[in-house]
């Protein structure tokens, strides 16, 4: 039997900075400006200090569950350094980085997983979606939000993040064809942790790479190392201004390695392999950067101590801000469920305010 | 055997069944190696292998249409949800699917396969874990909704739902997974499903309720009996389809009704119990039914959830609103 090929593919693995932080190619010209690469490395160094944080708040009861970046930083950091004010980010539980880079507050990330609505009333980031729980609902709102901008001929993007376990929704698999057919400004970030809670990579999925599930879309499918943040950045770049030009859609895979529990409420020593991970603590993301920095002379033990202490002291003050927000009243159960609230359910608010007064005696 | 909690209780029945039925296998995320994020199937994948436990994709509906492919195989498929909250990418396959297809092929094809997941509020979660959804599940027909409220329960009903012939939704009330001992004979003996457990008997008031709730019910209602006021305590437990006999003998008997639900008040089980009592017993009604429940709002994240939730102090305004009433 004689037959033709009719598509074949290749997947492209990008990487900058080996894990000793040295070039393994020509560098994009940002990473040879300094202060950039400073601000990135202090930027991770934040949402670090954030994350240890919001354990120690979790563990002393003053936070519900949490999921924090640990190892990943440089996704979050990397692809947020690439959008601009006017792009849309749609994030999930674990784009603390980006969110904090597209100007949602400490506080605000704080109040969310504080078990407070108001922590998705962003002050800044207006058009940014409240944190996806439901895994890959995002990956659609994302193509959305794309349509929208597209509609009215507007250069902008819209970025969404999810694990390499929610590649696994239906969900995902409908948004990111419908961007490919329509051609939509996304940016589609997969954070490959190599973790859906317990379960290994190898389960959730029989392709090489997380990457070729672009392919079957239509879509451009890249990786990263996503311990690498100038290849992070880099792709993010090239994918956001594809995004707003009307290049259509990118999906980019960037593969890392889940150094924290899946979230406060979880254990990996129950199935993650101790020695698997003290070899990804070897690839982890800040050490590699710091390398560079010092090699480029730009970084020294003072300056790590100083922004060390000055990024404690801008932690702490956000977690005063939270600590001193005031508890939502029993109003805020009904306030915002519709424009105006129904007859039949305004007793219902009534007989709980008249609770909460009753029990504020 | 040992007292055991809730949690403990339900991972014996899958023990149980995995043990004495070879058609019997677990899957969902998580549940393997990890024994589910609440230890519901802890050691199971150990003891009965990688093929009869198994730690699925990430994909709720691949995980309820593999569940319709296995059972019309004549398998007996327990899938778990790892929360209710996510079980709406799956409500395609088991409304769409599970819950007709003996009506769609004539009883050529059956689905006996069972649905696990924690539900309900109380525990601190995140966005989406701490609703209590069973209304939808109750509304279709073809399903079977089963709400274990303590651990002798939820072992006996488990067995009798992955035993039921028809696709059994079973929802595991999370805020009472640990919080009291039975003691459990591990014996392989179900517990009728479609039957209301009478939890106290009294001739006052009948106290109906089901799931985590009814510890507060029967707070409340120990509470009540120091009051003079003697309750009659239901556990529903099916709430689909429902044991009414029980539950009209009962109203028949105290004339006063007070039902007690964390879901939001509306479109609810309750409203469906309040319907029947309606429509079979109005006539011994000596008080307009009374229903305490969560409020017809989005489940609020942690901070107010104490405050979205029935307590003990509500079910009692509402029982002595309804004693009072002449
Ligand atoms: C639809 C849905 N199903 C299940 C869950 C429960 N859950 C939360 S996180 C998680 C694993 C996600 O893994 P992955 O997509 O790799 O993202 P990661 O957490 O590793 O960043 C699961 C199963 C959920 N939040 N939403
Ligand atoms: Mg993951």
């Amino acid at each position: 039997m004689t037959t033709r090929t009719t598509a074949s593919f290749e997947i492209k693995y990008h990487q900058y900075l080996d894990a000793d932080g040295k070039a393994t190619q020509e560098l994009p010209a940002f990473a040879k400006d300094m202060d950039k690469m400073r601000s990135l490395y202090r930027d991770m160094a934040l949402l670090r200090a954030f994350d240890a944080k919001a354990y120690a708040l979790q563990r002393t009861g003053k936070m519900g569950t949490f999921p924090a970046s640990l190892g990943q930083e440089a996704i979050g950091i990397g692809y947020g350094d690439a959008m601009t004010e006017k792009d849309v980010l749609v994030p999930y539980y674990r784009s603390t980085g980006a969110l904090l880079k597209h100007g949602v507050s400490m506080k605000e990330i704080l109040l969310y997983w504080g078990g407070n609505e108001d922590g998705s009333d962003y002050a800044v980031a207006k058009e940014d979606f409240p944190i996806c729980v439901p895994i890959a609902n995002q990956i659609i709102h994302c193509a959305g939000v794309a349509k929208a901008m597209q509609m009215r001929g507007e250069k902008r993007a819209a970025a969404t993040e999810i694990g390499e376990g929610g590649t696994s929704e239906g969900d995902f698999y409908e948004g990111i064809n419908v961007a490919g057919i329509w051609n939509l400004g996304c940016v589609f970030m997969v954070n490959n942790n190599q973790w859906a809670i317990s379960v290994p990579t190898e389960i959730q999925t029989a392709c090489e790479t997380y990457a070729q599930k672009a392919i079957a879309a239509g879509i451009e499918g890249v990786q990263v190392d996503g311990n690498d943040i100038i290849a992070v950045k880099q792709m993010a770049e090239y994918a956001f201004e594809k995004a707003r030009n009307g290049g259509g859609p990118t999906l980019i895979e960037a593969i890392t390695y889940r150094l924290c529990d899946h979230t406060t409420a979880d254990d990996a020593s129950r199935y993650d392999d101790p020695a698997v991970k003290e070899e990804a603590w070897k690839n982890e993301p800040m050490v590699r950067l710091r390398k560079y920095l010092e090699a480029n002379n730009a970084w020294t033990d003072a300056d790590e101590d100083s922004m060390k202490a000055e990024i404690a002291a801008e932690v702490d003050a956000a977690v005063k801000e939270y600590e001193a927000h005031p508890k939502p009243g029993a109003e805020l159960m009904f306030d915002h469920l519709y424009a105006e609230l129904p007859e039949m359910t305004k007793p219902q608010r009534e007989a709980a305010l008249a609770l909460q007064a009753k029990g504020a005696k | 055997m040992a007292a055991i909690t809730l949690i403990e209780a339900v991972n014996a029945a899958l023990a149980y069944e995995l043990e004495h039925d070879q058609d019997v296998v677990l899957f969902g995320e998580d549940v393997g190696k990890n024994g589910g994020v609440f230890r519901a199937t802890d050691g199971l994948q150990k003891k009965y292998g990688e093929d009869r436990v198994i730690d699925s994709p990430l994909a709720e509906s691949m995980i309820a249409g593999l569940a319709v492919g296995m059972a019309a195989q004549g398998l007996k498929p327990v899938a778990e949800m790892q929360f209710m909250g996510f079980i709406f990418p799956a409500v395609d396959q088991i409304f769409g699917q599970a819950a007709r297809m003996r009506h769609r092929t004539r009883g050529r094809l059956t689905m006996p396969m069972v649905i696990r997941a924690p539900f309900g509020g109380g525990i601190h979660a995140p966005e989406h874990h701490s609703e209590s959804t069973e209304a939808l599940f109750a509304h279709i027909p073809g399903l079977k909704v089963v709400i274990p409220s303590n651990p002798s329960r939820a072992y006996g009903l488990m067995l009798a739902a992955i035993r039921d012939p028809d696709p059994v939704i079973f929802l595991e009330p999370k805020r009472v997974y640990r919080i009291v001992k039975h003691e459990v004979e591990d014996n392989g003996e179900e517990y009728p499903l479609e039957a209301c457990f009478v939890d106290r008997e009294g001739s006052d008031i009948t106290l109906i309720s089901w799931g985590a709730m009814m510890h507060e019910t029967n707070i409340a209602a120990e509470k009540l009996a120091a009051e003079g006021i003697d309750a009659e305590v239901i556990d529903v437990a099916t709430v689909s389809p429902i044991d009414m006999d029980t539950i009209l003998e009962s109203v028949r008997k105290t004339g006063r009704v007070c039902i007690v639900q964390e879901a939001p008040k509306s479109g609810a089980v309750g409203s469906e119990i309040a319907a029947e009592i309606a429509e079979h017993a109005i006539m011994s009604l000596l008080a307009p039914i009374g229903r305490v429940s969560g409020y017809d709002t989005v489940m609020p994240y942690y901070k107010l959830e104490k405050q979205y939730m029935p307590t003990v102090d509500r079910i009692l305004d509402e029982a002595r609103k309804i004693m009072e009433y002449k």
